[in-house]
Order: C-alpha cells, then sequence, then structure tokens
C-alpha cells in the first residue's frame, strides 16, 4: 500500500505528531511506502532543528529526522504555513531576507500542491489533528 | 468494504465521537486514538455512543489506553486493542480513512 | 483507478477562533490547480464558516469570508451543509452565504452549490469520496 500522511499540529503541544510517527514508522516496518509525511498548520514546527527538549523526554524532531534517513522519507513543510510559523530554509531566508535558517535536516519546505499531490498519487491519506 | 474513522477527542470533551458514529454506516471501523479512548471506557456517562451504535466495530488504541491507566477490564465489551502495526492494518483493509478530530 | 479522484473537505471548526478555517481554504484554493473533483462538507462548528455578515474591521483579523463566494470559480462543484449542525445552531439556508458556480465550456450555470444535506445523504458523500481532508 502506498500511503502519505498529514500532520497539522506541532510537537509536544498536541499528541497528533506523536502518533502521526508511530503510525508512519509501523508502516514503513511492515514494508508499505511511505509516499510523503506532510506538515501543515502548527505541523511546520515539527521541522525546527532548534527544539531543545528535556534530556528525559523524547525528542520529536530527531525521531522524524532518524526516520527519513533510515527510509528515505520525504517530510515536507508547507511554505505558507511555515512563513507565518517562521520555520526557514536557505531558500526562503533569501528570498524574505531572514538573518537566520531553522530548518531540520531531511526536511524542506514545498508548497500546498505537495499535499494534493501525494492524495492523488497515493492509497490512503491519513490525517493526524486536533 | 467501508471506511475506518479515527476519533482522537474525549466524548466529554467535543462530539466527535458522536459524529463519527453519526455519519458512518453498516460495517465502519471507528478507531479510537489519543485522547478518543475515553470514549471506550465503560460505566461513563458516554458509554451509550459505543454501546448503542449498531453495524459499527470499535478499536481502541492499545498505547494510548495504557498511557491514560485504563484497565483493560474496564472497556466496553467488543472493542478491540490494536498496536501500530494493527492501525496500519486497518488502513490498508478498509476503504479510506476519515479523521473525526 | 480513474485519473480524476473526489476530494472531500471536511470542515468542523468555526472561523477565526482558530487558523484551521483558514489555512483548510488556502489547500483549497491551491487544489484547483489539480482538476480534482472537488466537494466541501461543513458540519459542526463548521457551518459558521459560511455565515453572512462577518465584519472583521475592528478585530484587525484578516476577513476571509469574501473567499468562500469564489469557491466556484475554483473548481469547487459542491458545498454541502449538515443540515443538523445547522439547525442545532439556530440558524437557516437564509444566513449562509450564497456561491455562483459556472463551467466556461459548457457554459452550465449553477446559482448556488451550498446545499443543506441530511445526515444519510452527508454519510454517503463521505463515503462515496476517495480522499477526505480533515483539518
Amino acid at each position: 500500500m502506498k500511503l502519505s500522511v498529514q500532520v497539522n499540529e506541532g510537537p509536544y503541544q498536541h499528541q497528533a505528531s506523536d502518533t502521526a510517527y508511530h503510525f508512519t514508522k509501523a508502516a514503513l516496518e511492515k514494508g508499505h511506502d511511505v509516499f510523503r509525511v506532510f506538515f501543515y498548520h502548527d505541523g511546520v514546527l515539527n521541522g525546527t532543528r532548534l527544539t531543545t527538549p528535556p534530556q528525559d523526554d523524547r525528542n520529536i524532531v530527531n525521531r522524524w529526522v532518524e526516520l527519513a534517513e533510515k527510509y528515505d522519507l520525504d517530510l515536507v513543510l508547507c511554505v505558507a504555513a511555515a512563513q507565518r510559523r517562521g520555520i526557514v530554509d536557505d531558500g526562503e531566508a533569501e528570498r524574505n531576507g531572514k538573518d537566520a535558517t531553522n530548518i531540520a535536516p531531511k526536511f524542506r519546505i514545498s508548497g500546498l500542491g505537495q499535499l494534493i499531490e501525494a492524495a492523488i498519487q497515493s492509497d490512503r491519506l491519513v490525517v493526524f489533528g486536533d | 468494504m467501508a471506511d475506518l474513522y479515527t476519533v482522537n477527542k474525549s466524548p466529554f470533551e467535543k462530539n466527535s465521537l458522536k459524529d463519527a458514529i453519526r455519519f458512518s454506516g453498516e460495517g465502519a471501523s471507528i478507531l479510537l486514538i489519543e485522547d478518543g479512548v475515553y470514549g471506550a471506557v465503560s460505566g461513563t456517562a458516554a458509554e451509550g455512543l459505543v454501546t448503542g451504535a449498531s453495524g459499527k466495530k470499535f478499536y481502541a488504541l492499545r498505547s494510548d489506553v495504557k498511557a491514560r491507566g485504563i484497565a483493560e477490564d474496564r472497556l466496553i465489551d467488543g472493542v478491540e486493542l490494536v498496536d501500530y502495526a494493527g492501525f496500519v492494518d486497518l488502513v490498508e483493509s478498509t476503504d479510506k480513512v476519515q479523521a473525526w478530530l | 483507478m480513474s485519473d480524476v479522484k473526489k476530494f472531500m473537505y471536511l470542515n468542523r471548526r468555526a472561523p477565526y477562533g482558530a487558523i484551521y478555517a483558514w489555512e483548510s481554504l488556502e489547500v483549497v484554493l491551491i487544489g484547483a490547480a489539480f482538476d480534482q473533483e472537488v466537494s466541501l462538507m461543513f458540519v459542526d462548528d463548521g457551518v459558521y464558516q459560511l455565515v453572512k455578515g462577518s465584519d472583521t474591521s475592528e478585530s484587525d483579523m484578516k476577513n476571509f469570508m469574501p473567499t468562500y463566494r469564489t469557491l466556484g470559480d475554483y473548481g469547487v462543484r459542491h458545498m454541502f451543509v449538515d443540515k443538523a449542525s445547522l439547525e442545532a445552531r439556530g440558524l437557516t439556508q437564509d444566513d449562509l452565504i450564497e456561491v455562483a458556480w459556472e463551467d466556461w465550456e459548457t457554459e452550465e450555470e449553477v446559482d448556488n452549490i451550498v446545499e443543506l444535506v441530511e445526515t444519510d445523504q452527508a454519510a454517503q458523500l463521505l463515503s462515496d469520496s476517495d480522499v477526505v481532508f480533515s483539518f
């Protein structure tokens, strides 16, 4: 089965990104093809490398990065949502004159069309949110 | 075949479970996750939502049930516990997923 | 599987109190470029998204209500409203905006694509869709 995952909430605030992570990991371990994980609304906050949780807690951002490294996952942050919430990569920094970037490795910023494409290409779209 | 409905809200907070039941047909699978698992507990004022729904199969995500200290013998009869692999299997075996947030 | 999928956007949030309604609308606008069969369903507080008379002049928030009226131009063919949710909120169709639709090629016109549906009909429409987007 080819599936895509949509994450609507930021890490820590809501359990949605935890559930999305565990679901995605389970799907990959069962051999399914995860076409894309698309982060929307506050979900884009899953993609900042500046996250510093307490040492005795899970690192939600690093978990995504490690999963992406292991399975070559496509982690996409919605550009409009990312701009509103201050998630910046090199391209966005240059385009919008920002003095820093904060995007985590393995994540990329792209348009909402990536979500639509994922819905068209995949057998299932699974949404996690608040 | 029918759809999988995911519900992640306590029935005491929002009407997501009630609506997922209302908008789902015969043969639907309803998976309770996150705070949605409170809807699977027997002896509550909300248990009628699940016990009164006919022709639908209810599931609850085991890790969320355990995290909330819900003993398995408190679950409404017929609610089946699944792990994340079981969640994936439900997604595969149903037509599509509707998230009732 | 055919090339065109039936997309259903399930809207259950009120506008303004949270950004979900507006950012969901942005998906619909962008999605128009992909030529899928697009419908919107408004349930629960989502019905408040279509209520006429929004004035954000004193709240300093972006008024996105006029955008709903243009959805017919963005390839949205149906905007279904759960009648039970509407009635529970003391509203009728007269309280809701109207959205016109026209097919530029066939010149087929519909004055208002906002349509009240009963629970059974809404359930069937959701079931018949290929993809349900929730926000």
